[in-house]
């Protein structure tokens, strides 16, 4: 009995200290969630001349994803994203972060270009805007251009199935 | 003794290195400011430091973005509400008093209070125990502290 309350005190603590360890420190939560996905105007990164806003996806389902051909993981979800630009179910738009048009356009010829469309955000702004800390990062925006989804850093394989075809399924069931 | 000093020196070239960023600043309140909300900044790359220390891209584009909303004549809040509009109150080394964080806040306090409770009963209770002896085993605790003295 003299030793309960210490038991339980610890065990209570063990607990606290093993969700501590499953937490993974670099996820931060998005405050853009349900907000509208921020404003930009950007070139195109194959087409330097024109340029595209966040307007022009509007009515449409779309995945935004924050590459650079110097980010080491971006490499590791490249697969993932050629597998889904395969499946042809969403829209797929590269935000090309801090990154020069020549060694973009370099990576993308050799590794594949699984974007239907990347802007150039050269200076980093936008990236900002989207509060992007860790690339690659993915935001799934809705019909009416509403942020509903991010992913922080590389997605793992079977996430596609897990977590982004599912929620495209769902936005896209959803009325404009 | 010049080896010495030279070695000294040597543990300042780094932050001589870090200091190489200029900016310019037409009123010293707005240098003040700058620099209050850069040391204020975390970095979310690496997240054990602020904006000021860290040599990361990202803390080096938030200082820009800091300077420049600065030199557009917005408010410390203005920047502090853009920081956390986009990258949540994570930005703020010191967190906001919400009721989100106010176990953060009182925590300390709380464990402060738990633990000179814990003391304050420990002591009451080994306070009683010396209060129980019966009248012989008093008796015998004097005459042995009188002996005592004697000796």
């Amino acid at each position: 009995m003299k030793y309960l309350l210490p038991l339980l005190l610890f065990i209570a603590l063990s607990v606290f200290l093993a969700i501590g360890l499953k937490l993974n420190p670099r996820e931060i939560p998005s405050p853009l969630i349900d907000k509208p996905a921020p404003a930009f105007n950007l070139p195109i990164l194959a087409t330097p001349e024109q340029r595209l806003s966040q307007t022009d996806f509007k009515g449409k389902v779309w995945l935004l994803n924050v590459w650079a051909s110097w980010c080491v993981s971006c490499r590791e979800e490249h697969p993932l994203l050629i597998e889904l630009a395969k499946q042809n179910k969403v829209l797929l738009v590269g935000l090309n972060y801090k990154d020069e048009a020549q060694a973009a356009n370099a990576w993308l010829s050799k590794h594949g270009n699984p974007y239907n469309v990347s802007v150039m955000d050269a200076d980093g702004r936008v990236g900002i805007d989207y509060g992007v800390y860790g690339v690659p990062e993915t935001f799934v925006i809705d019909k009416r251009g509403v942020v509903r989804y991010k992913h922080t850093g590389p997605a793992q394989p079977g996430e596609l199935e897990s977590i982004f075809l599912p929620l495209i399924e769902k936005l896209e069931a959803e009325s404009a | 003794m010049k080896t010495l000093y030279a070695l000294i020196l040597c543990l300042f070239v780094y932050q001589a290195q870090a200091e190489i960023e200029y900016r310019d600043f037409k009123q010293p309140e707005q240098e003040q400011a700058y620099q209050t909300l850069i040391s204020e900044l975390r970095c979310l790359v690496c997240q054990n430091q602020t904006i000021a220390d860290s040599n990361a891209d990202l803390a080096k584009d938030l200082r820009r973005q800091v300077y420049e909303m600065l030199q557009q004549g917005k408010s410390r809040q203005d920047i502090v509400d853009f920081m956390t509009d986009r990258y949540g109150d994570f930005v703020m080394y010191k967190p906001a008093l919400k009721l989100k964080t106010l176990l953060l806040w009182l925590g300390p306090v709380l464990f402060l209070v738990i633990g000179l409770a814990t003391v304050w009963v420990l002591r009451s209770k080994t306070g009683s125990v010396s209060a129980q002896l019966s009248k012989e085993q008093q008796a015998k605790l004097n005459s042995i502290l009188e002996k005592g003295d004697d000796a």
